[in-house]
This record gives structure tokens, C-alpha cells and sequence, in this order.
């Protein structure tokens, strides 16, 4: 174990050198880095930028006139993004872990002000509130984040302080009332698509916890049960069970539900090999797709970029995530361990579902792909989790 | 604590982060492989569904040909009318889908607004006619019989009528010049079918869904060149139809005209003179069955003589082209298909068959001297010829004695034909054929060009049958199974023909043959084909295939390309033989069968040649066959149920004649008054901006060249059934007998099946969907 409460002073043992020397020594910032994150994650938020100005630099109606409207934004929430991860690495996870309480009650407490007058409703998902300047903020983005790293801290406790090999059910039980409150009110939005997203999560932050078995396989149980529940009772509102119903079958409603789907399909499969390239697609600039700033991204790069462009996406999505699971499994802490893998899940998940649903494998739900999607709130969460895994990596010794 | 220094690392964590790592692995795994199946396996699917996304076509049409008559007179043209029409993508912007816009346009044109809001709604599986069917990018037709008043009215509140045009269409018509109908020449229009458009879609000239396509007749024939072709713009267009670009702009090229060797002129006398043949017929009493004639349906064919062109074909029942245009009505159209009409929709010049008769004589006579007898002869004309036990009579049983071939085609031998065609028959082997028998006399008929099409430009001609060995033999394999079931020994008098049938119906009997040489049997033509050989015969021997159209004329005048003369054969006959058949018809119209019609013809300046023919009918009335020519014509008209040749075409044929070469009822030529004395070797004049001038015409040409409306009071002979037409059909082999229908089934002692041959005997079969008509 290291003894540092955060990266820069750990390196004040040494002997005096320069800034910069210090920051490339063999224990110093830079090699700390896990640069293959950093940079695929830079990439995509590029990558994603020319694919929503593609997107909209035709779409007089949103961007205002200015065709870099959107890109100019992207930028933007990028470079605040990789602020907030850089906030995270100087705070580092443990650092945080203080003041989770905080930040957890602060997520919940947006939440629930979304769901005053204050929320605003955005392609029949009430979860957003709108800001001054032009700006919105979806709250449940960051509700993730608090989940995870609530959890962790509640499974975590003692288990790093060596008391006990395992979480016990009790503290189990406490960890899923943290994930459930905020679940719930999601829910009420209702944005099923997030709920989903948290679902998953709790089932990747207890898989890496060591809790029992039976709780795995009692939440998978439970959650069938109340999927049934849910769709048996009507909680979900029409335009929810027929976007069931148009993955079930996409020519049900080519002009109607069906539509988003077909017209995804045609985009992605037209691009062929290498795409008819990059401001050229024609299922683009006819703005065939709807929502292909933020949901359908991934038809943008399919069309104009192809195959390639295609699973270039795919291939770098997947270096971050299997970095993240080498850090999940290197670090020596469980809570370091939990929250890596909660990132994991959330990650794999949200990428798979967005993708998946442009592909026509998964129903269409509203999910962005993380740093690819235009979205603010979403660019925020994905590089403060970005920062979360850096800060886990660089605070194990670099012997291991 | 010591043995869980590093928690993270506990072996359950450890498996269950590894179980994370391989099930993020195959999600990844799983998005790579769909869209390598999307992109790389289905793109070329979903890059041509793209395709077809974002590209709307617009289409504008292309104005269709005329079809002149010879001299430019307009026979299909088109007539403008101010056509209100509403664009669905500029009412559709409009925040009440254009309502408003619509209900102000239906009080304008005083409408209902309902109807209007109805005309512009897209069809669709729930969505019953009135709709529109077209694409929703093409403008939609409210209405094409604007006023020029209600026209202005919309021009010029433009801004209060976005999205609605008022514009002058083109519309087809049939003018109907000097009443010449020429009805089942033209053929008509109607709308593409779906088929249609998804079978053409990778040719040359695609349809579009607004098109219109030629049923039958020349819009039929000669639709492709007719039609132009549409002017297609392609626009680029995003989701919401709002124009990106313009793609690809192809102007409209209207269809090319046609110009026809039609007369119009002569059209209409030749139906004039066909109709009032029916009439007349209708008026006479006839004999053989104790009533009128039907006279239900006929036809007449004016061709020129060396070329082929037809000048004048009309066939009756007939009908109003006009009818079909602007979609038919339920009404009018189950009046044209119903049985009750007759099917005047048929074109019986082309498509009608019947036994031709006596005017079929020329052919056993070109086989006869083929077989290398004489024309010589002579040949014993007797009262009756008979075979075995059977007696095949001559007409009336009249007697000529020892004539030459010549003068049996003059009164129309029977008997001469009959020895002739059964001489053959035994020479061929009889019932015991030989493998390579001659068959002279059904080897000459198909080499004049029967049993198969002529080759005019009209669509569905018919073959019409020789009715030679191999026809038997296919025949009564199709209808054994039938005859041998429904037949009977001894049984009723069809059952007997049945059970005849059925035993030997698949050999040529004698009496087939005796029966064939006279154009009687199972022998089927059509008025096109024998209006081809007698023209054949006119003109030295070549059989021309008929042509309707003349040239095809493009619609900027500069190109024209004509349409030649085509022959598809040669009479099997000698020069020397053709001049005696020659001079022999020329016979029968001033002393043969025919010579009651042509009193006072000027037959030194217009040698006029001519064949009767009455044909028997089982079970009906006589058909009337009426075969003539001179230098330059062929006009061959027939009657079904009309009674006598000459009796009932002759008149007709004479008072076409008359008008051809203005030829008074007492023989004067009156120049001035012909039509076409020689036949129109020009095209009509093309202007230099493409139009095509026409003569005036006249309101009724039929009027101005029949002086008398009964032709009938003129005849040279007193009755209206015709003596000189000896043309009897078949076997009498009961004298005692004078009904024919009667006496048709009986033989002097004998029971089925015995002797060599028997007459033509027909077994019920099933009905043909056509109202085919055989002799017997």
C-alpha cells in the first residue's frame, strides 16, 4: 500500500528535480497514466465531433444557423470533460471517498428536482433541467457515477479494513437501498433507458464486491420477475412497449416507430466497406435518422465511414474497457476493485445497447454513446469516471 | 488481516473480474460481427434502399403521337383541356395540410370540398377509389373539365391557391373523321397495371405509374413509338422532401405519329356499306332455317394489291373508341364485353374464322395443276359425285357437263372439285396412307398462307386451320378421351358422330376430302387472309404481309421512317397458271356467279375480278363470302349468318368499288368523284415545325357516293337470296331430303363407321371461348 493521499505528493520523497522531470520519472505522473485510456478516449471525443458536425451542420433548425454550432459545443464539453477527470486524479478515489455522503445526496437531490417544474421533457424522457445559456443538465448521468462509487464505499468498508474476506448481507442490503432510491425516481421520469444502465451496474458492482452468490443470482431473478411485473402492470408508456415491439419486428410501422430502426439500418448498411466518406452520406445529409447527434451517432460514422470507421469505434471503446478491467484487477484495494469494475459495466453496457440498437439487436432506447454522443452531461460523467480509473490505477505500487 | 492483505486480489473477485472481462469481450465481439454482416455481407442491399430514399422523381408527360389516316387526317389525336391539378408536397407543408386551400378551390370549380379533399389523398390498401395512385411528388388531377373562366380565376389568385395549377393537358381523342369510326384498328388506352410497370422496369422505355398503354389495335402495336417519353427530373431530397438538388433533368420527347394507309374516306364507306349489307341481310327470308338472317356479325378488308396496305378495314359489331378515354365506365364496358353486344370489341377482320366457301376454290385449283392435271381438263361438272355409298352433290344438282378448271371456278363446280380432291385422297393411299403421300391440295393451302398469321401490324391475329393429316391426328388426340366416353353405336345422331369419332376420328376420310376442296370442314380463315391471297393473285403472286401503318414520323417532322412493303411468301404457281386463274375470276364477274353484281361495271378500263363463297354453318345460317379484286385493290367482306355470297356482300363490295374509282350505277367514271382510282403512293405533307397538314373533309362520305339507300332495288334479279351462288356445302346423301339440317346426319343404308368415307360429322365438344364457327 502506498501511503500518499494523492499522486502529486507521493512523489515528494524523492529527491528535488524539476517539474517536468518529475512528472516523466519512473514513479511520476506520466508513466502512472494509463495513456492507452487517456488517448483512445480523446480519440472517440474527436472522432464524435466530426460526427455530430456532420450530422448537423445541415439541421438549420437545431444548430441555429451556425454550422459548427454543435462541434464548437462538443469541444467544449470535452475539454470540460477531461478537466473534470483531471479534478478526479488530483482529488483520487479515496479522496473522495469522504465525501461520497455528499455528492450521493447531491445526485439524488437533482434528481428529484427534475421531477419539479424545473425538469424539463426531451423525446418523452423527463430528465433533463434546463439551464441559462442554452444549456441542459440530465442529473441521472452523474447518478451513476454516485451509485457506483456509494456502493463501493458501503461494500468496501470492511472488507479493505480486513475485517471481513466478503461483504455480508447486511451491508449488502444497504448498498442495493443506495442504488434503489435514485432507480426509483429515474424511473418516475420515467428514462427506462438509465434505469437499465444502473441495473447493470449494481450487478457489476456486486459481481466484484465477492457478495454471495445467491444475491447474484437473486437480483438476476428479480429483475426478470419485475421486468414481467413492469410489462404485465402497464407501467411503461406507449411509446416505450412500441419500441419493444419495433425491435420485435422493424416492418411493423416502417413510417412510424419502425421508422428509427429501418432508417439506422439502411445508414449503417449502406457505408459498405470503407463508407461513402466522412460529410458524404447521403442518409445523413437527407437527415434520414432521427436524434443522430446524440442516440443514432454511431449511423453517422457506419455511413461515412463504413466498416471501418465502424469497428475502429468498437475497437476503441474496447481498449478503454479492457484497460479498465486490467485496472479493476490489478489494484489492491476492494474499493478501488468495485468502482473499476462498476465503470466497466457501465461502459460495456451503454456502449453495447447504443450500438446495439443502431445495428437493430437491441431495442431503441436513449442512450448515448459515451464520448461519441453530443451531450454535455454524459461527456461530463464518462471522463469523471475516465479520472476515477486513472486515480485507481496510479495509486497502486508500481510493483505489482 | 495478515491473510487478506490485498482484498482485491481474493480469489472469488479475481474469477468473477475475469468473468466481467470475457462477457464485455463478446459484446464487443457480438457489435463487430453485426455490422460486418450489415456493412459488408447486406450493403449492397441497404446502399440501393438509400438510393431510392433520397432521390424523387418528378415526372412530366410525354404528349402521345397521332395516329393520320393516309392523306394526315387525324384518327387518335390528342384534344387540350384545361386540367386543374394540386401538388400534395405544397399542401402538405401547410400547417392544415392544405385544406383550407382546397375547400377555396372547390368553390371555385363548384365542387364538392369533400370530393376534392378525396381526389388528393394517396390510395392505400384501406383507402377506396377516389384516390390517387401516382407518386405523391407528381401533381394530382382535380378535375379535366375546367372552364377557361375557372382557369383564370386560379392563375390569377395565385397567392390564394399555393400548391394548385391550372394548365392545358393533352387528353386522347378519336375524332371519328367523316364518321369513320375504324374503331378495333385504333384499339384504345388504358392505365398501366402494376405489373406492367415492374416488367418494364429495366428496359429501354420503363413506365411510369400516370401512364397510359395501348390495349389493342394500333395504340397497341405501335405503342412503344407512340408513346415518347416522359420527361423525368430527379431531385435529391432529405426526410422531409424539401429539395437538396437537382439531380438529373430528362425533358419530356413526345411520341412519334403514325401515319396509317388508312383512307378515312374509304373507312367510313366500307363500314357504311357493311352495316347497311347487315341490315339488308336481316330484311331476307331464308330458306334453309324459316327465318330471317341474323346477319350477326361481318367484316371487310380494302387492301392494295401490291403492297399490302390496307386501305379500309372495318368490322361490325362495332363501338365508340371514345368510350375508354378518361377511364371507362363499369357500364360501357360490361355493354362492350357482354355476350349480348357480340363483342364488338373483336376486330373480325383479323380475328374473326369461319369456313371460307367457295372463294376458298382457287387453291384446290393451283393444287390440281400442282397434282399435274390440266387446266384444261375437261373435268365432268355432274349433278352429284359420289364415293361408296355416298353421294356428295353439286349445288342445286345442276349440271355443266365437260368444263375446264377455269369455267368450275366460274359456276363454281362443286363436283369437279370433289373428284379432284378424292382422286388425290386415293392416290395418297387412301384409308391406308402412305408414309410420303403428296397431300397437294392442304400443302397448296398452307403454302398460299393459311393456318398461320399474315403478319399484320395489329395485335391477337388469328391462324384460322388447314385441316390436314397431322391437324386430324392432333385433333382427335386432344378430343378421344371426350368422343369415346360421350359416344354411342347406334345411339342418338351426335352420339353416333361421337362414337365415329372416337374410332377413326384420327384419319382423313374421303369425305373429308371431298368436303375440304370446297372450303368446307374443319378449313378455317380469316377475311385478312383471304384479302391477302386474292391480292396475291392480283399482283403476280407475291403474298404481302398486310400493314396498317405507313411510316413513323418523329415528332419534330425530321425524321420519318417508313414502313415497307413486307412479303412473306409466293403463290405456289405458275405464271401461265395464275393468268388462267386470273381470267377465270375475271369470268365469274361478268358471266360467273358474280356477274348480277358488276351489271354495267366498266370492266374494259377496270378489269374487275371476283370469287362468291357460302359457306355452311352447322347449326347456323350460311356465312356470306364476298372475294374480289381489280389492278390495284382487294376488297374481301364477309357476313356471318348472311346468307349467299353475292346475295348479301356483293352490293357492299360494288358500292366501295364505285366510290374507289367514281363509277356511276351505270358504268360512267367520274373522275372527280373517285376517291383514290389509284392508291396513295405519297405521305402527307410534314410543316417544318413538325405538325402534318390534312385535307378538309367532308361530314359524311358514305352519303355522298350511295345515290340510292337500296341498293337491292337495282339487282338484276328479282329474289334477294342469290341462284347464281351454287356453293352447297357437303354430302346429301338423301335426295328425298330438303332440309339440310336434317338430311346432314343420315346415309343411305348403312350403319356407323361403314364405307370409306362419310360427311364432315362433328361430335359436341367443348365450347371454344371464342364463338368460333366451323362448317359442315
Amino acid at each position: 500500500m502506498t501511503g500518499g493521499v494523492n499522486s502529486f505528493q507521493v512523489s515528494g520523497y524523492g529527491p528535488e528535480r524539476a517539474g517536468w522531470t518529475r512528472v516523466f520519472a519512473r514513479d511520476g505522473l506520466a508513466r502512472r497514466l494509463d495513456w492507452p485510456i487517456l488517448l483512445a478516449g480523446l480519440a472517440l471525443s474527436l472522432l464524435g465531433s466530426l460526427l455530430v458536425y456532420s450530422a448537423t451542420r445541415n439541421r438549420t433548425e437545431l444548430n441555429q444557423g451556425d454550422p459548427y454550432y454543435f462541434l464548437v459545443r462538443h469541444w467544449l464539453n470535452t475539454g470540460i470533460g477531461v478537466a473534470l477527470m483531471i479534478g478526479a486524479i488530483w482529488l483520487g478515489h479515496r479522496g473522495l471517498r469522504t465525501a461520497v455522503p455528499l455528492l450521493y445526496g447531491a445526485s439524488v437531490f437533482l434528481i428529484l428536482l427534475v421531477l419539479t417544474p424545473l425538469g424539463s421533457t426531451i423525446n418523452g424522457a423527463h430528465s433533463w433541467i434546463k439551464l441559462p445559456g442554452g444549456f441542459s443538465l440530465q442529473p441521472s448521468e452523474f447518478v451513476k457515477i454516485t451509485i457506483i462509487l456509494g456502493m463501493a464505499m458501503l461494500l468496501a468498508a470492511r472488507v479493505d479494513a480486513g475485517d471481513k474476506p466478503y461483504p455480508d448481507h447486511r451491508t449488502v442490503l444497504q448498498a442495493l437501498g443506495l442504488a434503489v432510491v435514485p432507480m426509483l425516481i429515474v424511473m418516475l421520469m420515467p428514462d427506462l433507458g438509465s434505469v437499465m444502465v444502473m441495473v447493470i451496474i449494481v450487478l457489476g458492482v456486486l459481481l466484484a464486491s465477492g457478495a454471495s452468490n445467491r444475491w447474484i443470482f437473486g437480483l438476476l431473478g428479480a429483475g426478470a420477475a419485475g421486468a414481467i411485473t413492469v410489462w404485465q402492470l402497464g407501467i411503461l408508456d406507449e411509446y416505450q412497449i412500441n419500441r419493444f415491439a419495433a425491435f420485435a419486428n422493424p416492418e411493423l410501422d416502417p413510417a412510424g416507430v419502425g421508422y428509427n430502426t429501418n432508417q439506422a439500418r439502411i445508414a449503417i448498411g449502406s457505408g459498405g466497406l470503407t463508407g461513402s466518406g466522412l460529410f458524404q452520406g447521403s442518409q445523413t445529409t437527407g437527415q434520414f435518422v432521427p436524434e443522430q447527434q446524440t442516440d443514432f451517432v454511431f449511423t453517422v460514422a457506419g455511413e461515412e465511414l463504413g466498416f471501418v470507421g465502424g469497428a475502429l469505434i468498437i475497437g476503441l471503446l474496447g481498449i478503454i474497457l479492457w484497460r479498465a478491467c486490467r485496472i479493476a484487477r490489478d489494484t489492491t484495494d476492494l474499493y478501488g476493485t468495485i468502482v473499476a469494475a462498476g465503470i466497466v459495466a457501465w461502459f460495456a453496457f451503454q456502449t453495447f445497447e447504443n450500438i446495439g440498437m443502431t445495428l437493430g439487436i437491441m431495442p431503441v432506447t436513449g442512450l448515448p454513446l459515451p464520448f461519441v454522443s453530443y451531450g454535455g452531461s454524459s461527456m461530463f460523467a464518462v471522463w469523471l469516471a475516465i479520472g476515477l480509473l486513472q486515480s485507481i490505477r496510479m495509486q497502486r505500487p508500481m510493483s505489482a | 488481516m495478515t491473510n487478506i492483505p490485498e482484498t482485491g486480489r481474493s480469489t472469488r473477485v479475481q474469477v468473477r473480474l475475469v468473468v466481467i472481462q470475457v462477457l464485455v469481450i463478446s459484446l464487443l465481439g457480438t457489435l463487430g460481427g453485426r455490422l460486418w454482416y450489415l456493412q459488408i455481407r447486406e450493403g449492397d442491399q441497404y446502399a440501393k434502399e438509400a438510393s431510392g430514399n433520397h432521390v424523387q422523381q418528378v415526372v412530366q408527360p410525354a404528349v402521345r403521337g397521332s395516329i393520320l389516316d393516309a392523306r394526315g387526317v387525324p384518327l387518335a389525336d390528342n384534344e387540350t383541356r384545361l386540367v386543374v391539378s394540386a401538388s400534395r408536397t405544397d399542401l402538405m407543408k401547410m400547417e392544415d395540410d392544405g385544406k383550407a386551400v382546397l375547400t377555396k378551390l372547390a368553390g371555385v370549380l363548384g365542387m364538392k370540398p369533400e370530393d376534392v379533399m378525396m381526389k388528393v389523398r394517396l390510395c392505400n390498401a384501406e383507402t377506396p377509389q377516389p384516390c390517387w395512385n401516382g407518386s405523391p411528388y407528381q401533381p394530382i388531377p382535380i378535375t379535366d373539365e375546367a372552364t377557361p373562366k375557372q382557369a383564370l380565376q386560379i392563375r390569377e389568385r395565385a397567392e390564394d391557391f399555393p400548391g394548385i395549377t391550372a394548365e392545358p393537358q393533352a387528353l386522347r381523342r378519336y375524332p371519328s373523321p367523316g364518321k369513320a369510326n375504324t374503331a378495333q384498328v385504333l384499339g384504345y388506352l388504358s392505365p398501366v397495371t402494376d405489373e406492367e410497370i415492374q416488367q418494364a422496369q429495366d428496359t429501354d422505355s420503363p413506365y411510369l405509374r400516370s401512364d397510359m398503354v395501348g390495349r389493342s389495335g394500333l395504340e397497341r402495336q405501335y405503342d412503344k413509338q407512340l408513346r415518347g417519353k416522359a420527361g423525368v427530373t430527379r431531385y435529391e431530397v432529405d426526410k422531409l422532401g424539401r429539395v437538396l438538388g437537382q439531380a438529373k433533368a430528362d425533358p419530356a420527347e413526345p411520341g412519334a405519329n403514325l401515319v396509317t394507309s388508312i383512307d378515312s374516306r374509304v373507312q367510313r364507306i366500307a363500314e357504311y356499306e357493311l352495316n347497311e349489307a347487315m341490315k339488308e341481310a336481316r330484311k331476307q327470308h331464308d330458306r334453309n332455317t324459316g327465318r330471317n338472317y341474323e346477319a350477326d356479325s361481318g367484316a371487310v378488308v380494302v387492301m392494295e394489291a401490291k403492297t399490302g396496305r390496307v386501305v379500309a378495314m372495318a368490322s361490325n359489331p362495332t363501338y365508340d373508341p371514345n368510350a375508354w378515354v378518361g377511364g371507362i365506365s363499369a357500364k360501357d364496358y360490361a355493354q362492350l364485353t357482354g355476350t349480348k353486344s357480340n363483342y364488338p370489341l373483336l376486330n373480325r377482320a383479323i380475328q374473326g374464322l369461319s369456313a371460307p366457301g367457295s372463294i376458298f376454290k382457287v387453291i384446290p385449283t393451283a393444287a390440281a395443276i400442282k397434282a399435274g392435271y390440266s387446266f384444261e381438263g375437261p373435268y365432268n361438272c355432274s349433278s352429284a359425285y359420289s364415293i361408296g355409298g355416298q353421294v356428295f352433290k353439286n349445288f342445286e344438282s345442276q349440271n355443266h357437263g365437260p368444263i375446264s378448271l377455269g369455267r368450275a371456278l366460274e359456276v363454281s363446280c362443286d363436283t369437279v372439285f370433289y373428284a379432284l380432291s378424292h382422286e388425290e385422297w386415293k392416290r395418297d393411299g387412301g384409308n391406308k396412307p402412305k408414309k410420303n403421300a403428296n397431300d397437294w391440295f392442304y400443302k397448296t393451302a398452307h403454302q398460299f398462307g393459311l393456318g398461320e398469321e399474315t403478319g399484320i401490324d395489329l395485335p391477337n391475329e388469328v391462324t384460322g386451320r388447314v385441316p390436314d393429316r397431322q391437324w386430324k391426328a392432333d385433333y382427335w388426340k386432344a378430343n378421344k378421351d371426350a368422343w369415346c366416353k360421350y359416344g354411342k353405336k347406334g345411339g342418338s345422331y351426335a352420339e353416333q358422330i361421337a362414337y365415329e369419332n372416337c374410332l377413326e376420328g384420327n384419319r382423313l376420310r374421303a369425305g373429308d376430302s371431298v368436303n375440304y376442296s370446297i372450303g368446307q370442314g374443319d378449313t378455317l380463315v380469316t377475311p385478312i387472309q383471304m384479302a391477302t391471297i386474292y391480292a396475291a393473285i392480283s399482283n403476280g403472286g407475291t403474298l404481302y404481309d398486310p400493314t396498317v401503318g405507313k411510316a413513323v414520323i418523329s415528332p419534330d417532322g425530321k425524321t420519318v421512317r417508313e414502313i415497307e412493303p413486307k412479303a412473306h411468301g409466293k403463290l405456289p404457281t405458275s405464271k401461265k397458271t395464275l393468268k388462267q386463274i386470273d381470267e377465270a375470276l375475271e369470268g365469274v364477274a361478268t358471266r360467273g356467279t358474280a356477274a348480277w353484281r358488276f351489271g354495267g361495271w366498266p370492266q374494259d378500263k377496270i378489269p374487275m375480278h371476283a370469287k362468291t363463297g357460302t359457306a355452311e354453318v352447322y347449326g347456323k345460317q350460311t356465312t356470306s363470302w364476298f372475294a374480289t379484286y381489280t389492278e390495284d385493290y382487294s376488297i374481301v367482306m364477309t357476313i356471318s349468318q348472311g346468307g349467299t355470297g353475292s346475295g348479301a356482300s356483293g352490293p357492299a363490295v360494288r358500292n366501295i368499288y364505285n366510290a374507289l374509282y367514281g363509277v356511276s350505277e351505270d358504268g360512267e367514271i367520274d373522275n372527280k368523284k373517285a376517291l383514290l382510282p389509284k392508291p396513295q403512293k405519297t405521305l402527307p405533307k410534314v410543316r417544318t415545325d413538325g405538325t402534318i397538314t390534312s385535307p378538309k373533309i367532308a361530314k359524311d362520305f358514305a352519303k355522298e357516293f350511295r345515290p340510292s339507300p337500296s341498293p337491292d332495288g337495282e339487282a338484276t334479279t328479282p329474289q334477294g337470296d342469290d341462284p347464281a351462288d351454287p356453293q352447297q356445302a357437303g354430302t346429301t346423301p338423301s335426295p328425298e331430303n330438303t332440309n339440310r339440317d336434317t338430311r346432314r346426319g343420315r346415309r343411305r343404308g348403312g350403319g356407323p363407321g361403314r364405307g370409306g368415307g362419310h360427311p364432315r360429322r362433328r361430335a359436341p365438344r367443348p365450347r371454344a371461348a371464342r364463338p368460333e364457327r366451323t362448317a359442315s
